[in-house]
């Protein structure tokens, strides 16, 4: 008897507590996601204002504050000349007439297309200018052809891939021999290995830079491209950790049947640590077509420069074209854009920052 | 002829080190020509008056003597750890709580870290580009979005008061790489410390102090030292914004602004070789610093297990 009443007495608050726990949660939900689409939308006005931009025609580059949605004047034919399109208002009734010349005392003649000889003194301010959304999408061939952007991104083309090449060359070897065998000193190198992220690179820059320079690589792309033929310690390291994990009887099995260590690489490893390689690749091509330093320091004539040394100069030389100069912006982070969404996973899932997790 | 398993032995592991030494000489060869010869080459520079075009000459310290008595140097210096003490610590909290708000299990979870990783993957000239005219005080979008608040916005990049504070906001805005290192440590905390946390009673603010946090401290820990290194490398947007100068009125000097003028415009390859040592050292020392707070403040689950 008392057990039977205890039981319902006793669940009841426990119930009304699971229910504050729900309120509780969906408000937390409601106010991450709210905090998340506010920063989100601040997050891609500097994408808009650069999209926009670069469809503007240069009037619009003059107006303050910047229209958001590129516009253009409506504009009709008076005596073989484009004019501006105003809605006027006279004598309480309004109509379209043509702005043909400006007066002084902010006024301008207006006539009514359809009848150009009677001209209207008016108060400019007082009309309203007729508009529509007009996107300058020639705004984009034009800056390409101006940067000479083809030979561009040929070098950059070329920078990015060859040193791609190279480092997953050289890195699968090297994560391969540090993570796969034993040997004296190897601990120790690899600490060492560790530590040269942690340089800052200036500390070997300008001998390096005189090194290529006896070479007479300077003003080529080689300084760009060589050095990556010799490994990174960060590359090395990411794949040495996912390497790790790649079980050693496949290694194992594969040296029973006869095969060296090479041949071990090459047909067990490798295929193995695709996605780790996918990962360093992916990053590597953000970082070879994003980089500036290098590139200013070894590319001194146009021929040569890659797209971030191009883009700079072409700023540096028409700055006033904002249009051009967001079109060409546009075009330099599109690859990374189309990329960054082909491999959403390996940044969201985070597959190659396994190694730093504590 | 039998070889004693002893021998044998001995060879194979000879053998093996060897494949080891054959793998990473790449590497090995690359740190002697690219990294350690550098080093020392430089450290030889810094005691000479070197413009590449005559060989070096030696001139003893003269080179830090110059350096310390060099304002530019002291202005570039300051310009550097100011921006350091703001943007740094700004960031990797920013960062922080963007990461255990992408952390949570809400609705389209996915759509919100795609956008909020975006901004990092195109950082350089193209963004520098961008945001110098989204500052712009007269053509601008800043401002005008400002004065909708009642705000009267600054210069930013033609006022050398502001112009720090405009790096400032455009680092924060690709602040998405540290984001993705965080979520990653995040994900990596055990569901069942939450859980055992849950049974004691402890709140979603307790849960978060006592446990996220802590478990977290390595990858704060990496953050903190990879940006600190970041910072002294910081030159791609200050070069493209201030056109190289370090303007306006060398508000935007940072140190390798000051150390690349030296070497490629001056040609001053000496001077800018002492430069790069300094710097060396004060990274060396700021690192270590930290490397000896993190055994107070870092936790790591393997040094538990070991006590």
């Amino acid at each position: 008897m008392t057990e039977s009443l205890k039981t319902p007495l006793r669940t009841k608050p426990a119930r009304r507590r699971f229910r504050g726990i729900q309120t509780q949660t969906l408000i937390l939900k409601s106010i991450t996601t709210f905090i998340l689409a506010a920063g989100a939308g601040i997050i891609m006005i500097p994408f808009l204002y650069l999209l926009s931009t670069s469809v503007k025609d240069r009037d619009q580059l003059r107006q303050s504050p910047p229209p958001l949605i590129p516009m253009a004047a409506d504009t009709v034919i008076i005596n073989g000349q484009d004019e501006p399109l105003y809605e006027v208002t006279m004598d309480g009734k309004t109509s379209q007439m043509a702005l043909i010349k400006f007066r002084p005392g902010g006024k301008a003649w207006f006539v009514d297309p359809t009848n150009p000889d009677q001209t209207h003194e008016l108060v400019i301010a007082d009309q309203k200018e007729l508009r529509h959304v007009k996107f300058h999408f020639e705004n984009y061939p034009e800056a390409l052809k101006q940067m000479k952007f083809n030979k561009l991104l040929f070098n950059t083309l070329l920078v990015t891939f060859l040193g791609m090449a190279g480092m997953l060359f050289s890195c699968s070897l090297v994560a391969y021999g540090f993570s796969r065998f034993r040997a004296p000193w190897l601990n120790i190198l690899f600490i060492l290995l560790l530590s040269t992220i942690m340089l800052p690179s200036q500390v070997r820059l300008i001998p390096t830079y005189v090194l290529f320079n006896k070479l007479g690589w300077v003003d080529t792309l080689l300084p760009l491209i060589v050095p990556q033929f010799f490994a990174n310690a960060y590359d090395v390291f990411l794949l040495r950790q996912f390497f790790m994990t790649i079980p050693l009887e496949l290694d194992e099995a594969a040296k029973i049947d006869g095969a060296s260590p090479l041949q071990t690489l090459m047909y067990i490893i490798i295929p193995q640590a695709r996605p780790a390689l996918v990962s360093v690749a992916i990053f590597h091509f953000l970082y070879a077509w994003n980089d500036f330093y290098e590139p200013l320091i070894y590319l001194h004539s146009p021929d040569h420069w890659t797209l971030a040394v191009g883009l700079q100069t072409f700023n540096a030389l028409y700055a006033v074209n904002t249009n051009y100069i967001m079109a060409a912006s546009a075009v330099m982070i599109l690859p990374p854009v189309i990329l960054y969404f082909l491999a959403q996973k390996i940044f969201t899932q985070g597959v190659v920052f396994t190694g730093i997790k504590g | 002829m039998v070889s004693s398993p002893g021998k044998r032995l001995i060879s194979l592991a000879r053998r093996e080190a060897l494949w080891a030494y054959a793998f990473i000489a790449p590497w090995t060869i690359g740190f002697i020509i690219f990294t350690i010869g550098p080093m020392l080459a430089s450290l030889f520079f810094s005691f000479t008056d070197y413009n590449i075009v005559d060989s070096p000459h030696w001139i003893g310290i003269t080179n830090y003597v110059n350096l310390f008595n060099d304002d530019l140097f002291w202005h570039s210096l300051k310009i550097t750890f100011t921006f350091a003490v703001i943007a740094l610590p700004l960031g990797l909290v920013f960062s922080y709580l963007i990461a255990v708000l992408l952390n949570s299990k809400i609705a389209g979870i996915n759509i919100w870290r795609t956008i909020y990783f975006l901004p990092s993957v195109i950082a350089g000239v193209a963004v520098a580009l961008l945001w110098a005219r989204i500052f712009d005080p007269k053509f601008g979008i800043l401002n005008p979005i400002l004065a909708n608040f009642g705000i009267k916005g600054p210069g930013w990049f033609s006022d050398p008061d502001w112009a720090l504070s405009a790096l400032v906001i455009m680092s924060l805005w690709g602040v998405g790489g540290n984001v993705i290192i965080y979520l990653a440590g995040l994900q990596g905390v055990p569901t069942d410390l939450y859980d055992a946390a849950k049974v004691d009673g402890a709140t979603a603010l307790q849960r978060f102090w006592y446990v996220t946090l802590p478990m977290t401290t390595p990858v704060i820990f990496y953050n903190l030292v990879l940006g600190l290194i970041g910072t002294f490398q910081y030159f791609t947007e200050v070069y493209v914004i201030s056109g190289g100068t370090g303007g306006p009125a060398r508000a935007t000097l940072f140190y390798n602004l000051y150390l690349y003028q030296n070497a490629f415009r001056y040609f001053h390859m000496g001077y800018a070789s002492t430069m790069a040592w300094v710097l060396f050292i004060i990274v060396l020392c700021l690192t270590l610093l930290i490397f000896r707070s993190s055994e107070i403040w870092v936790y790591y689950e393997g040094q538990l297990k070991s006590k």
